[in-house]
């Protein structure tokens, strides 16, 4: 392949990003302009079954999504440095493979942890 | 550099196209086959001219009501982000099809085109990536709506979505061990392998447990079949109670696309991309193009069908995958929310991890 600026990814990828960007701006444009637009007070409250809220929407809610939230971030960057570990398997060896075991079970004593402090129940 | 160009933007309504008419037949078929599986008739009334199409017009008047239905912006919540929601859902599902390859390199009067948009080093992390913006979709659907159910239904339905994105992240580290590579370009060609001479060294044959872990996890994050809750058609309110018209279609559109790519990720790390089994062309056995069985045989085929029959392969291994999705959704009921959390947390979690670090040794072991 010659070494032209166009055989690369990066021109690939502006085209394939200017080119999703115009689908999903067509998209929401088709809606926007062919749709009629009769709009009235009581159509625009919320949907909550019928009755009229009093309260502002954004109300407390479970703190256990906040919870997942942060496991979720916890592990999924302890993931991340999983894959630069999986794709040099090859080249790093025997003491490669016994840091990430090593690495494996911090991960996994940790979610001992999370199940044994009843974090993920949801009751 | 033109015909450069011309390729890439060639490669790119290819795959645009593909996309969307595999969303667009999903939407009839889904109808159907539920249909055929509860004994019903299913869609059959859309008619242009006469013509019915087995219900397949049916799509067609959906897709024309939503563009023409009024677009519903909510005056008291955050009509910025409510707009920009479905935006979320839909970007990354065309985005990320571009590292897949569709077909295998060819070569056209001494021109190299591998059939892959992109041919990232990275490409199942830009993947993963651009999978996760998904998520922000719903999650701004259900803030900005200004409604208690959405808030909650939004919330419930992130929970869920990163919960399975972690099993996806780690069930995919016992492919890439195997392969030693992100790119699906490569794994596409190791898993013309062969272990023992006879057994193709598929994904689904290496690494067992991974594709069953990844299967139900992308079925979770295209929130289908046994995960649905966060839309959970009539019973719960979701999400998308305060969409409408077409920005609410683009929320479907972009799930039955990513039904598509999903199917696409699972065939070519667990199902041999395109690669049929036994069928080697000229560049890989010294000149002789055709299937090579293990007991011998030879059956020679010309270049150009070996490229055909792959391309033919890998898009019946995505049909085929599909239909497999379809099945699972309309067999099994809802899951309940507590039970839903354990199973990714408790059940699945553990298994990836172990699965990492049993086929780590193997891995060290083999070689």
């Amino acid at each position: 392949m010659e070494n032209s600026i166009f055989s690369g990814n990066l021109v690939a990828f502006l085209i394939l990003f200017g080119a999703t960007c115009a689908l999903v701006g067509m998209f929401l444009a088709l809606s926007a302009w062919l749709g009629p637009k009769r709009m009235t007070p009581i159509k625009g409250e919320p949907f909550e079954c019928g009755v009229i809220s009093k309260t502002d929407a954004r109300s407390p809610y479970p703190v256990k999504f906040y919870l997942v939230a942060v496991l979720f971030i916890v592990f999924d960057i302890e993931v991340a440095f999983l894959y630069p570990w999986a794709v040099s398997f090859g080249s790093i060896g025997v003491a490669g493979f016994i840091a990430a075991m090593i690495f494996l079970a911090i991960l996994g004593v940790g979610l001992y942890y999370e199940v044994s402090k009843r974090v993920l129940e949801w009751k | 550099m033109w015909l450069d160009l011309g390729l890439i933007v060639g490669k790119i309504a290819v795959v645009f196209i593909g996309i969307i008419a595999g969303a667009f037949v999903l939407t009839w078929a889904e109808r159907k086959q539920s249909a055929l599986m509860s004994d019903r008739i299913g869609a059959n009334r859309a008619a242009i001219l006469g013509i019915k199409l087995m219900g397949i017009v049916n799509s067609v008047a959906d897709a024309l009501k939503m563009i023409f239905k009024e677009d519903f912006l909510p005056p008291k919540g955050l009509r910025f982000l409510h707009a920009a929601a479905p935006v979320f859902a839909m970007f990354p599902v065309f985005m990320t099809f571009a590292v897949l390859p569709f077909g295998p390199t060819i070569t056209v009067g001494g021109k190299v085109i591998p059939l892959q948009i992109l041919q990232l080093d990275v490409g199942m992390l830009y993947l993963l990536a651009f999978g996760s913006i998904a998520v922000y979709g719903v999650l701004l659907a259900g803030w900005a709506s200004n409604n208690k159910y959405t808030l909650i239904g939004g919330m419930r339905a992130t929970a869920q979505m990163i919960s399975y994105e972690l099993i996806l992240g780690l069930s995919l580290i016992g492919p890439i061990l195997v392969y030693g590579s992100l790119d699906p370009g490569v794994m596409a060609t190791a898993q013309n392998g062969y272990l023992w001479g006879w057994i193709p060294k598929w994904g689904i044959i290496v690494q067992p447990i991974a594709f069953l872990l990844f299967l139900p996890a992308a079925m979770a994050e295209t929130k289908r079949c046994p995960f649905d809750l966060p839309e959970g058609e009539s019973e719960i309110i979701g999400f998308a109670t305060e969409y409408s018209g077409m920005r609410w279609g683009m929320f479907f559109l972009g799930e039955f696309a990513e039904i598509v790519v999903l199917a696409a990720v699972l065939a070519t790390v667990f199902l041999g991309s395109y690669q049929v089994p036994f069928l080697f062309d000229a560049g890989e056995k010294l000149g002789m193009a055709g299937f090579h069985f293990p007991w011998g045989a030879y059956l020679p085929i010309a270049e150009w069908a070996v490229v055909a029959l792959r391309i033919l392969s890998f898009g019946v291994k995505v049909l085929i995958l599909m239909w497999l999705q379809m099945q699972i959704r309309w067999t099994y009921p809802r899951f309940r929310y507590d039970q839903l959390m354990r199973v990714s947390w408790r059940e699945m979690m553990p298994i990836a991890l172990a699965n990492i670090a049993v086929t780590a040794l193997i891995v060290m072991l083999v070689a």
